[in-house]
């Protein structure tokens, strides 16, 4: 059965991918899927009726209870019938339908093998949740059906109702199944329905499963989406929308009304929605003059009468739901074609301008009346012998409310003998009274048109006459849906006997023909109905209120500010771990105030260097009052003991100010004051918040301080396994050294973005404009102060930084003294204080220092690579690094070394981590140099495009 | 571990909480700063104070704690890389509007007033004469 299922959804998905080089023969092919179950179903269907089900179980997430669960039951059988026999039908039908190759038809075809996939594995499903998964697929290929002429604004829009409807419904019942398979402890159907749980959760899994039922069988109120479905092409419509999809509620419901007939609530809930529905669809059915809206109200209708069989919940009831339960499909099908046809021949379906269909028109008019007589209940027709026993069964019951039953059912049949004579007066006989003109010619239909619905409507023939042929098929159904309960045997006849049931008959024909007579005089109270709210209108409530709360939801929580985001994250940050300190946190003793005069000089710097960068007014300033924390930082970790800190810090510091101070020299030289005084006082409370926080938490979790520190292995271990005296280099390189393939991945992404932002919108040439804006904030920006070349040389020499001969020679004399020592901290780092961040970052300096020197120029002389080979040269190598131990089956980053001797330097040992920091120490040194040539270069073109234009400076 | 490193960490956060609650992208920056350093400072407060970590300079029981020292060194680094990141982002903002201010995000001041109207919303408003003009779209006719 897997197959089964799995062949659709290959087929399907072919047609879609082939698209339109298919063209019609797509159509035959699709056939094929739904035919192949046919004929599978026919050779299983014997011991399947006889009560021996066919099952079969592929594991497929054994821990969430998920299994593809099939099972082949009578009943699921008599959905077989319906799905893949009308499948195959309409698949045929379609092929006149569809005669000109049209855009997106292929697509149409392809997803309407799918939907019948899906629709078979939800009814061969014997797991709650596979069921569920098929459920949400015939949900979604329908949306796709309905709406696939995607230019069409009514189709979106009646798809996306469709969608959202039976998506709230399948949402409950997914849910329903969760509770009810969480009770049951399994969620394999069958063995549920054996030893239905119950109690109030399952009550309420109950009600949420009735909910999706309702939605996807079109029951008020989620009616609504179901006559908008309609703009579908016909050959979707007869399918999905009578005879197939909007049963799967139905095929739920009569799942479960036997084993849970007892459960509160539940047959009075179904029983009421369905008898609603029933009454409420065929009022409505009988106001439309568009046949396929009398159809669709009427198929409403029809599932409400289905709905109050199968809620009823006696085997007697229970059979008769079988019946309609096929006799509808055969006859809804059948007229859905029948009105494609009329629609498809003469271009209108409307009975106020339908021509008249003369002779030629005969087999078609003979089809869809034999359907019709079906749908009223005419003897000799299926549909006579589903009325029949519906009647018969619920005339057993002899309580007040099955009485109540019995009258809505008549009366619901009596309207649906009214919309039935409707359809087949307004079709064939209305346009005659009219004096329509004939119908031309040219527009009777083919034989080959009108065949498959002959087809559907001999079967509703021959099971009308002969009712007893499908006494083993309903039987066994009933048996199935009793879920091991003992169900009586059916007996289908045409004549019951002289008894209740006829009586109810002849009253049903008797004023339904009244009904119709009366139609003139009935159509002005009918149409005062159109001013009771219709579902669609609800619908559009809801969705227009939802839109709306999700507009002031997302205007509250996003409101586009970045103070206040930055406010709440802060906030946030510091109240948690604030409540979480007062409540029960162990007070440690105070440690002691300070180790040595030291530590006090250093913070308080910090601290007032701090406070004037948060004070000052001026941009620069505050600049390099960070730079001084920095390197009061720099003092105080010198003071710590920790010397690869100080000289990383002094080097960043360094590298930080010469940063701002390209940056800066852009922006205005002070900060405006601008208008947000009023969120000084909540600055300040967030601010000392966060700072008290820190405070506590510092303290408290300082001395909480219980196991020895991880670090004392890694100093034991950092010599015989890392090859390393420096501990904290050997941490970086070999502990730790996965953190720093991460960080140096980010400084990579970060350098990266930098240019990527300072250089966005660039083209060759363009600095002119760019000049044009410098200028503008030029005059008393702080370049002209500050910045270290700021003269202009000739404008034409490819260098237009003015040379300063002692500058120059000295700054390229310390340029290659500060890489002689970069390289020595590299090599070095391993045991001495250094490393490949220290020896990149004092490279990196030198490089700033050249720009200070030369420009941006001087700096792309003198490195032989672009920045980002070098920073991506130093990835591969750290990677590289990294990896190749696996090659020998090492761990990622196992360290390794090679022994040589160098004639004149001795033996020496070159190991993995010196590698790896080397590509660290590159990324390093490449992020240096892309920041510069991010920040650099715009400068010195804007210096040489205003030397170009000098009236400009002026 | 003494109370004026918990003290200096506190400040620092709180100043460079004060700084970051800003709209100029330079003060923010400053702030992120500050409070790298605050962050720093209480990876101090963790470890030990102690000898350069370097073995064979001294008994290992002298050794200042290499753990937070490597902690430390990374995130020094990694600031460095954000600070020029966030200065891009100033860089950028000076190019398209002459100052660093962050203003508040356009279109979400726009739905925060209400004016905001979903396409496929509007589609599921009522259609010109709703109910009986039903046409079967794609292959009807």
């Amino acid at each position: 059965m897997t197959l089964l299922v799995g062949i659709h959804f290959v087929v399907g998905l072919a047609i879609v991918a082939l698209g339109d080089r298919l063209d019609r023969r797509a159509l035959r092919v699709g056939a094929l899927a739904p035919a192949a179950v046919v004929v599978w179903l026919c050779t299983r269907l014997g011991g399947v009726l006889e009560g021996r089900a066919v099952t079969e179980t592929t594991r497929w997430v054994p821990k969430l209870g998920l299994a593809l669960d099939f099972r082949l039951d009578a009943f699921a059988a008599l959905m077989v019938v319906l799905v893949s026999g009308l499948g195959v039908v309409v698949m045929i039908y379609a092929v006149g339908y569809f005669p000109v190759r049209k855009e997106g038809q292929a697509r149409l075809i392809g997803v309407l093998v799918c939907f019948s996939g899906s629709m078979l594995g939800l009814v061969l499903a014997d797991n709650l949740l596979l069921l569920a998964t098929f459920w949400e697929l015939t949900a979604i290929t329908s949306f796709l059906l309905i709406g696939n002429d995607h230019t069409d604004r009514a189709a979106r829009a009646a798809a996306l109702q469709a969608v959202l409807t039976t998506g709230f419904g399948g949402l409950a019942m997914l849910g329903g199944f969760i509770v009810i398979g969480h009770a049951a402890g399994t969620y394999r159907l069958s063995a549920i329905l054996a030893a239905p749980p119950s109690g109030t959760t399952v009550t309420v899994g109950l009600v949420l499963v009735l909910l999706g039922a309702a939605s996807k069988s079109a029951q008020y109120p989620f009616h609504s989406w179901l006559p908008g479905a309609m703009v579908a092409p016909t050959p979707v419509s007869a399918y999905l929308h009578s005879a197939t999809m909007v049963k799967a509620g139905v095929y739920l419901v009569a799942r479960f009304a036997l084993p849970f007939a007892a459960a509160p609530g539940w047959r009075v809930l179904v029983v009421t929605i369905g008898l609603v529905t029933m009454i409420a669809g065929g009022l409505r059915s009988l106001r439309q003059t568009d046949l396929k809206l009398l159809l669709a109200f009427g198929t409403i209708s029809q599932l409400g009468f289905m709905f109050v069989l199968f809620g009823a919940g006696t085997a007697a009831t229970v059979q008769a739901g079988c019946v309609l339960l096929l006799a509808h499909g055969l006859f809804k099908a059948a007229l859905f074609m029948g009105v494609g046809v009329i629609d498809h021949q003469t271009g209108t379906r409307d009975v106020d301008r339908l021509p008249v269909l003369g002779r030629a028109w005969r087999p078609v008019i003979l089809v869809m009346g034999v359907s019709a007589a079906s749908m009223a209940g005419v003897p000799l027709a299926l549909g006579f012998v589903a009325k029949e026993a519906a009647y018969e069964s619920l005339l057993h019951d002899h309580t007040i409310a099955g009485r109540l039953v019995l009258v809505g059912v008549v009366a619901g049949s009596i309207l649906t003998f009214a919309y039935s004579a409707r359809l087949v007066w307004g079709a064939f006989v209305a346009p005659r009274r009219r004096g329509a003109a004939d119908a031309t010619p040219s527009t009777t239909p083919a034989r080959s048109f009108i065949a498959p619905i002959a087809v559907v409507a001999l079967a509703t023939v021959v099971a009308g006459v002969a009712p007893s042929l499908l006494d083993s098929l309903v039987g066994g159904s009933s048996r199935s849906l009793a879920a091991g309960a003992a169900a009586p045997a059916a007996h289908l006849a045409l004549w019951h006997g002289l008894g209740g049931a006829l009586v109810l008959t002849i009253v049903t024909y008797a004023v339904g023909v009244g009904l119709h007579l009366a139609s003139e005089r009935v159509a002005p109270v009918l149409a005062s109905g159109s001013i009771c709210p219709d579902g669609s209108s609800g619908y559009r409530t809801v969705l227009r209120s939802m839109n709306r709360f999700a507009d002031v939801i997302t205007g509250t929580v996003q409101n586009g500010s970045l103070p206040v985001y930055a406010g709440v994250v802060l906030l946030t940050a510091a109240t948690l771990p604030a409540v979480a300190l007062l409540h029960g946190a162990p007070w440690p003793a105070l440690p002691p105030f300070a180790d040595g005069p030291a530590q006090v000089v250093l913070a308080s710097l910090i601290v007032s260097a701090a406070l004037a960068a948060a004070l000052v007014r001026r941009r620069f300033a505050a600049a390099l009052f960070l730079g001084m924390a920095g390197y009061a930082m720099a003092g105080l970790f010198v003071a710590q003991g920790d010397p690869d800190l100080a000289l990383t810090q002094t080097a960043i510091e360094t590298l930080t100010t010469v940063l701002f101070v390209l940056v800066l020299r852009r922006l205005p030289d002070r900060f405006e004051r601008t208008g947000s005084i009023a969120g000084r006082p909540a600055r300040l409370a967030i601010a000392g918040l966060v700072g008290a926080t820190v405070f506590v938490f510092a303290l408290v979790a300082a001395g909480e301080r219980v196991g020895p520190p991880v670090s004392d292995e890694m100093t034991a271990r950092a010599l015989p396994d890392g090859g390393g005296r420096n501990i904290v280099n050997v941490i970086l390189v070999d502990f730790r050294g996965f953190d720093t393939l991460g960080e140096i991945t980010v400084l990579a992404a970060a350098a990266i973005g930098a240019v990527a932002l300072a250089r966005a919108g660039r083209r060759p040439g363009s600095a002119v404009g760019d000049a044009a804006r410098g200028d503008a904030v030029g005059g008393d920006s702080p370049d002209t102060a500050l910045d270290p070349a700021p003269m202009v040389g000739s404008p034409s020499a490819p260098s237009i930084v003015r040379r300063v001969f002692h500058l120059d020679q000295s700054v390229s004399v310390i340029f290659y003294v500060m890489l002689m020592a970069s390289l020595y901290l590299l090599f070095a780092g391993h045991n001495q204080p250094g490393g490949g961040f220290v020896g990149g970052l004092v490279a990196g300096a030198a490089v700033a220092l050249r720009y200070v020197a030369g420009g941006i120029d001087e700096v792309r002389r003198v490195s032989p690579l672009k920045p980002w080979t070098i920073l991506g040269s130093g990835i591969v190598i750290a990677a590289v690094c990294a990896l190749t131990p696996v090659l020998w089956g090492h761990p990622v980053l196992d360290n390794g070394y090679v022994k040589g001797h160098v004639p004149l330097v001795g033996t020496v040992k070159v190991s993995s981590a010196t590698v790896f920091d080397a590509g660290v120490y590159l990324v390093v040194i490449g992020l240096v140099l892309m920041v510069v040539e991010a920040f650099g270069e715009r400068f010195t073109r804007r210096e040489a495009s205003a030397a170009s234009a000098p009236e400009r400076v002026a | 571990m003494t109370v004026v490193l918990a003290a200096l960490a506190a400040v620092l956060f709180a100043i460079g909480t004060y700084l970051v609650l800003q709209r100029k992208l330079s003060r923010i920056i400053i702030g992120v700063g500050l409070m790298g350093h605050g962050g720093n400072v209480l990876f101090l407060v963790a470890g030990r104070r102690g000898l350069p970590p370097l073995v064979g300079s001294g008994p290992a029981s002298e050794f200042g704690d290499p753990l937070p020292q490597a902690m430390i060194l990374t995130a020094i680094v990694i600031t460095f890389g954000v600070t020029a990141l966030l200065l891009a982002l100033a860089y950028r903002s000076w190019l398209l509007t002459d100052d660093d201010e962050v203003e508040d995000d356009v279109s979400d001041r726009v739905i925060a007033g209400g004016g905001y109207l979903d396409r496929e919303v509007s589609d599921a408003e009522p259609l010109p004469g709703t109910e009986p003009s039903i046409t079967e779209s794609g292959a009807g006719s």
